[in-house]
């Protein structure tokens, strides 16, 4: 299977940390701090009132537009609707709920074991319902995109590539249970109606390849598609262009060259909503990085604090540099472990001051490598110039709001330019100006 | 627990650094700098060691007196020392190759900002400043094996033809192609021997540090141009003669592809390597001098910014974006 999206880098994997452990349900916590934003869109409005008795996949926020509900992780009691630390290191709004450790359910969706009988609309109605969201981190609206792609979309593609370092929640995920991920781009294709159903995954996760092509007879319409291991394959537009050729332009969605893509945990969330009637209540998280004790795959509540999902995986090392919530390439550093679980942390990678690869005086010395690695044809180098210099014009030239932060030029970088991160300021600089 | 770093992504970095792409160029320059100490001596040597001492010491000063952080631990002083000295004649007086390397460190490099923002290949603009003061020392090149007093003045060595002399003319060179090749001639230190400078080159191909683009470019154009217009000698005799005298090769390998100063995009490594090409070939016919490689180089190096600018890569989904089906 050739690979043909531009750039791109081979950064050490180091998944064997994590891979090959079987996700295991981690402790639920006493209290669960749910965010009532936990997707790309308008944040909720919370549903309920300190004090008020909640069940276990309760709706609890919701909200019109670009927003999609949120869900009670446990039952028990509401102790506080209030700002709480947050993945993105700002506060956000959010139901706390002590746990009465009943896990009592909610009987808000309705299970459809033979979902033979439902339409597209009711299809979309039921994953919006229950919450689902892009997994694979961008928390993008499931239902959203399911919505702007009818009739638009001719290819359907579920995202297993996991490019990034370290993280293995989805090569778990399809290891243990493959039959959901495809039983739900099944439900998928019946909203879709797309031409090819492709299944896209790294050569880097055997065991998952194995397990999903021991299922492959019973769904003729879906194709595997396994691709050279190389970083940012998982990007949605790279993984378009890989499986496609075709180039989403930037500030485009995968819809206007035909495409959807949505990750495998977001396809058996799906099946879990319509057969099940289970809304997003927990999810895989790899906890790993040479800084924590026991790198493990865990199944976590929705709303457990960082700490706690640390401690069940044998606590931080002693030389623990940075936590981050997803992976190394692209991941949050956290400041400290308060911030909650949500829909979209695909892992907690816990690195140790031997991956610290920061110098004191980064210096460009032209080498290029950032424009032969740049998976959206940018010129790094320029962009970072042309921010110290605040010359918007040449930022808007050189397209700096197509990045896609995958960080590949400042992997690369010789010099250890913070690149990424000046082209983020840079990126925020042209949105406030052009307001 | 000590405060978690909450710096930017990304959170790993690649193991490539300044010093380690410095210390494999070095690495790549001793073959050539072998050649050099095999054909003219431990002179050769010695004016490589004071080019390289004046390089490290000036930038050394330089960066305390401008209140910048050291820099000379990234390694690029001992690479412009060890430049600069490769396009000398081993006959150089010392202070002549010291004076080279504090003019590159200082006005070629230092003034424009320090490393990665300097305009022009420090080597070679320092190569072009001593040519201008000093002609006569600059192209005093020593015979093949001819003894060089170590200590004490060159003034009264003769000055002998280099291959590229003769090819004035327009003639071919009276050494034979397998020495020319071996690099039993005279010339400047470090661009005499084809094969040393081709094993550096192939290294830095090897190790990732250049691309093939402006080397294969940069020869691609001299070897066609040439192959063309012969000037009514054999035209592929010519044409090797062309490719394995002077400092073409040293200049396409190792002063070209200077990050620096050469372009950034892949369109424009092209044109960069062209542009040298046929500047090297005009400068060689109709020039002041045999040699034309480092003024080619220079102007070159002034329009890295309009190469860049011109070659842009195109925008992703700018092809096929939208009308994909």
């Amino acid at each position: 299977m050739r690979s043909n999206f531009f750039g791109g880098v081979h950064p050490d994997g180091r998944k064997a940390l994590s891979a090959g452990r079987a996700p295991v349900p981690a402790p639920v916590p006493a209290q669960v701090i749910i965010p009532m934003a936990q997707h790309i869109g308008a944040v909720c409005t919370p549903l309920v009132r300190p004090g008020d008795t909640v069940t276990m996949g309760q709706k609890i926020g919701d909200g019109p537009g670009l927003c999609v509900p949120v869900h009670a992780s446990v039952s028990g009691r509401v102790a506080a609707v209030e700002p709480r630390p947050h993945v993105t290191g700002r506060p956000v709004l959010s139901v706390v709920i002590d746990n009465d450790f009943q896990d009592t359910p909610a009987r808000e969706l309705t299970p459809h074991p033979d979902p033979a009988g439902l339409s597209p609309e009711e299809l979309v109605a039921i994953i919006r319902e229950a919450g689902i969201v892009g997994m694979g981190g961008a928390t993008f609206p499931t239902d959203v995109k399911a919505n702007t792609g009818m009739g638009k979309v001719d290819t359907l593609i579920a995202n297993a590539c996991e490019c990034e370092p370290y993280i293995t929640a989805d090569d778990a995920l399809l290891c243990t249970h493959p039959d959901r991920v495809l039983h739900g781009m099944e439900l998928l294709r019946r909203v879709l109606e797309p031409r090819r159903t492709v299944l896209g995954i790294e050569d880097n996760k055997p065991d998952a390849i194995a397990a999903l092509r021991a299922l492959a007879p019973q769904h003729p319409d879906i194709e595997i598609a396994v691709l050279p291991t190389r970083y940012p394959q998982g990007a949605e537009k790279q993984l378009i262009q890989a499986l496609t050729g075709r180039q989403v332009p930037g500030g485009a969605l995968p819809a206007s060259v035909g495409c959807a893509v949505f990750n495998v945990a977001t396809c058996a969330s799906v099946w879990d909503a319509v057969c099940r009637g289970r809304p997003i209540t927990r999810r895989i998280v790899s906890v790993t990085g040479e800084g924590i004790r026991t790198p493990s795959n865990l199944v976590v509540r929705i709303g457990t604090p960082f700490s706690q999902v640390v401690e069940a995986a044998g606590g931080l090392t002693d030389d623990v540099w940075k936590v981050l919530s997803g992976g190394p390439m692209m991941g949050v550093a956290q400041k400290d472990l308060e911030a909650p679980v949500i829909k979209g942390t695909t892992g907690i990678l816990c690195l140790t001051h031997r991956q610290n690869g920061e110098v004191g005086h980064p210096t460009c010395i032209r080498c290029a490598k950032c424009v032969a690695a740049c998976p959206m044809k940018l010129q790094p180098l320029y962009l970072y110039r042309f921010e110290a210099a605040g010359d918007l014009e040449q930022l808007r030239r050189l397209r700096a709001m197509d990045c896609i932060e995958c960080g590949c030029c400042a992997y690369l970088c010789p010099g250890k330019l913070p690149l990424v991160e000046k082209i983020r300021a840079a990126k925020r600089a042209l949105k406030e100006a052009s307001q | 627990m000590k405060p978690l770093s909450i710096s930017s992504s990304p959170h790993v970095r690649g193991k490539d650094s300044t010093f380690r792409l410095m210390r494999d160029v070095v690495i790549a320059l001793l073959p050539p700098l072998l050649a050099g100490v095999l054909v003219h001596g431990p002179r050769a040597l010695a004016v490589t060691l004071v080019s390289v001492a004046a390089c490290l010491a000036s930038e050394g000063l330089f960066r305390l007196i401008v209140r910048r952080h050291c820099t000379l631990g990234d390694g690029s002083a001992v690479v412009t020392g060890l430049l600069l000295a490769m396009t000398l004649p081993a006959t150089v007086p010392y202070w002549t190759a010291a004076v080279g390397g504090v003019f590159a460190m200082v006005v070629v490099k230092g003034l424009f900002g320090g490393l990665g923002q300097n305009v022009f290949n420090p080597a070679l603009a320092a190569r072009a400043f001593l040519l201008l003061l000093w002609p006569a020392q600059v192209v005093r090149y020593p015979a093949a094996g001819q003894a060089l007093p170590l200590l004490g003045s060159t003034a009264d060595v003769v000055s002998a033809a280099t291959p590229l002399h003769e090819m004035v003319m327009p003639a071919l060179p009276d050494t034979s192609f397998a020495d020319l090749f071996l690099g039993r001639m005279a010339g400047s230190i470090g661009e005499i021997s084809a094969l040393a400078l081709l094993i550096g080159g192939a290294y830095l191909l090897f190790r990732r540090v250049i691309s093939i683009r402006i080397p294969a470019a940069y020869v691609g154009t001299v070897a066609v141009l040439t192959l063309i217009f012969s000037r009514g000698q054999p035209h592929l005799a010519w044409m090797a003669a062309n490719l394995l005298t002077g400092g073409l090769l040293l200049g396409a390998l190792f002063m070209a592809t200077d990050y620096a100063t050469s372009p950034v995009t892949p369109v424009g490594q092209v044109v960069h390597g062209v542009g040298c090409g046929v500047l090297t070939v005009v400068f060689r016919y109709f020039g002041l001098f045999p040699e034309g490689v480092t003024y080619a180089i220079l102007l070159m190096n002034a329009a890295v910014w309009l190469v860049d600018r011109l070659t842009a890569p195109r925008r992703f989904g700018a092809a096929e974006g939208g009308a994909a089906r």
